[in-house]
């Protein structure tokens, strides 16, 4: 027995390698053409003067990046990428913690609680963001209505919520902190049933109180989890598009535009490809940044 | 004691009243799409009106419109028909090489694992410019054909980190066993290996699925046509005609879209938390 399954193993071992790669090469194959290869095109473009319709190209040089460095909209998509990324990720990753202590005991309707909670990150984001157009609408917003129900406002002088760019800056904050919070939640709340019981247990018993069982205990237990929540996070709403596309298409006077956005705007609808892919790329070393927290995560975890 | 008691009940409403505050704010427009979407439009549009209840009589006439005045009914047909081109070409690809990874290529397959999953990381909006080229260079553009090439992108290699994950969970006695009995490594994944694995392999689907009707960047660039859109873009732009919003029907819309795909997701969730989790959670 001992000697045939040893002989099987080395059966096995010499199999792999040529077996192992034939079956991961497609994907690999796959991903290298269509993101790896696509990668390097957009660096391309952005030292071209590619345009849509244009089958020519030729090099530029810094050109494009010249011209995006000088033009206003640029630093307003730059200052406003940092803004909604970070301020979300802060009212996100305080509002998960909150709901994951509240919903970690099991109780009745807990299961009928975490769907409603989880709506906005798993319903299509361009759906649940139409439904906030809806809600912040110029004439019939629900929370104009309210406002003037409570006498705050005058009728008809209520702001109008995406119209102001301040205003539109916040509501474009709102709905990407709404939209993310579920999905930090979840992810806290895995990391706090990983918790062994008797460690907060212990805690109040030796006296400690509720904030400081969880400040001084349980959170930092849950700091590698909340690392991967707020990673995830911030590279989710870095790199999206659709709740400033929806919302605001950029407006008013582009003071919501973001990277994506602008490079949208610039590239597909500007038909400038070249420049639209020079200001993508400015993605790239925030998202590098973060890949490489994520590594150190993942092997700080492999390490213990 | 009566204090410890007290102190419990406090405790407890606090909890009730955090609960009932985030869940209505987070589940608010999904609520607002739904009274919304039965209200007549004399009644949506008064001001004047209590918006959170019904002035005048409910009514259907928005869902109806939905579905025989629009392309709504085209644009779900749309959605699914990539969706399961691209649950066939996801499962192709990365059901063998997650295996492969996990189970034959030892130390650097892990590695090669985690650089697969970061390619996850790099966004579409990274890539749409440059793809857009690669599209109109095959001539697929303002084709489903398009989306049903580009989706892997994205679907591959979340799903290859989800299944090897998977994959290293099984006992290798397992196939080991069953290669004693004859069968080749390749047999005993097929013959074994992926009959064990159905969960995981649906949990796949499922992702992939979601993810699909979850899209709105490539969907957005590729795709011009109104009868080619997908639900995610074809409710934005094509439910607006010039400047006038059919809020009754595109609250319809977004529900009825939203609801069964917030469902399959919710059954499979923790599947997916694990998927994100691996290596932090113990």
């Amino acid at each position: 027995m001992a000697v045939a399954r040893s002989k099987i193993k080395s059966i096995g071992a010499a199999q792999s390698p040529l077996l192992g790669a034939a079956m991961f090469s497609p994907a690999v194959l796959y991903i290298l053409l269509l993101v790896a290869g696509p990668f390097f095109l957009a660096i391309f473009y952005a030292f071209s003067d590619a345009r849509i319709g244009n089958p020519e190209m030729h090099y530029v040089g810094l050109e494009n990046f010249r011209s995006i460095l000088q033009s206003p909209s640029f630093r307003v998509a730059i200052r406003n990428s940092l803004i909604f990324t970070i301020c979300s990720q802060i009212v996100v990753i305080i509002g998960a913690n909150i709901l994951a202590i509240s919903l970690e005991n099991t109780f009745r309707g807990r299961g009928l609680i975490r769907f409603l909670i989880l709506l906005p990150w798993v319903a299509p984001i361009a759906l649940g963001a139409i439904g906030w157009k809806w809600i912040l609408d110029s004439i019939y917003s629900v929370i104009t209505w309210v406002l003037v129900a409570a006498h705050i406002y005058k009728p008809f002088s209520a702001p109008m919520w995406l119209g102001e760019p301040r205003l539109a800056i916040a509501s474009v904050l709102l709905v990407h902190s709404w939209r993310m919070m579920p999905f930090s939640t979840v992810i806290l709340l895995a990391g706090r049933t990983a918790i062994p019981k008797d460690i907060p247990e212990a805690a109040a018993v030796d006296g400690a109180g509720f904030w400081r069982t969880q400040l001084q205990i349980v959170i930092p237990m849950m700091r590698p989890i909340i690392s991967v929540a707020v990673l995830f996070g911030l590279i989710f709403t870095f790199t999206d598009m659709t709740v400033v596309y929806i919302l605001t298409a950029g407006g008013p006077f582009d003071s919501t535009q973001t990277l994506p956005s602008l490079a949208f705007a610039m590239g597909i609808q500007g038909s400038d490809l070249a420049a639209g892919a020079a200001i993508s790329l400015f993605l790239v070393p925030v998202l590098v940044i973060i890949a490489y927290f994520m590594l150190r995560v993942a092997h700080r975890a492999e390490v213990n | 004691m009566a204090h410890g008691i007290s102190q419990r009940i406090r405790g407890k409403v606090v909890k009730v009243l955090v609960l009932a505050t985030f869940t209505i704010l987070l589940a608010f427009p999904f609520y607002w799409m739904l009274i919304t979407s039965f209200k007549q439009n004399v009644d949506l549009y008064t001001m004047e009106n209590n918006p959170f209840v019904f002035n005048a009589k409910p009514t259907l006439d928005h869902v109806r419109f939905l579905f025989t005045q629009t392309r709504f009914v085209r644009w779900l047909g749309n959605t699914a028909f990539v969706g399961v081109f691209v649950v066939a070409i996801t499962l192709m690809l990365a059901v063998p090489a997650a295996y492969s990874l996990a189970r034959l290529s030892g130390r650097w397959g892990e590695r090669l694992g985690i650089g697969i999953f970061l390619t996850y990381l790099v966004p579409p909006t990274l890539l749409f410019i440059p793809l857009s080229r690669v599209v109109a260079y095959f001539g697929l553009q303002d084709t489903l054909w398009a989306l049903i090439l580009v989706y892997p992108t994205f679907t591959v290699p979340f799903s290859i980190w989800l299944l090897m994950g998977f994959f290293k969970s099984i006992p290798k006695e397992l196939e080991d066993a069953a290669m004693v009995d004859g069968l080749t490594r390749f047999g005993a994944f097929i013959k074994l290996v992926i009959p064990i694995s159905v969960s995981g392999i649906l949990t796949v689907v499922i992702f992939t699925f979601t993810l699909v009707t979850q899209e709105f960047v490539y969907a957005l660039t590729f795709i011009s046509s109104e009868s080619n859109q997908m639900i995610g873009t074809g409710i934005p732009i094509f439910l607006v005609r010039g400047d006038v919003y059919y809020w009754g029907a595109l609250m319809a819309a977004c529900l009825i879209a939203s609801l069964p795909i917030a469902f399959m997701y919710n059954l499979f969730l923790d599947r997916f938390i694990a998927g994100f989790t691996v290596g932090a959670v113990k």
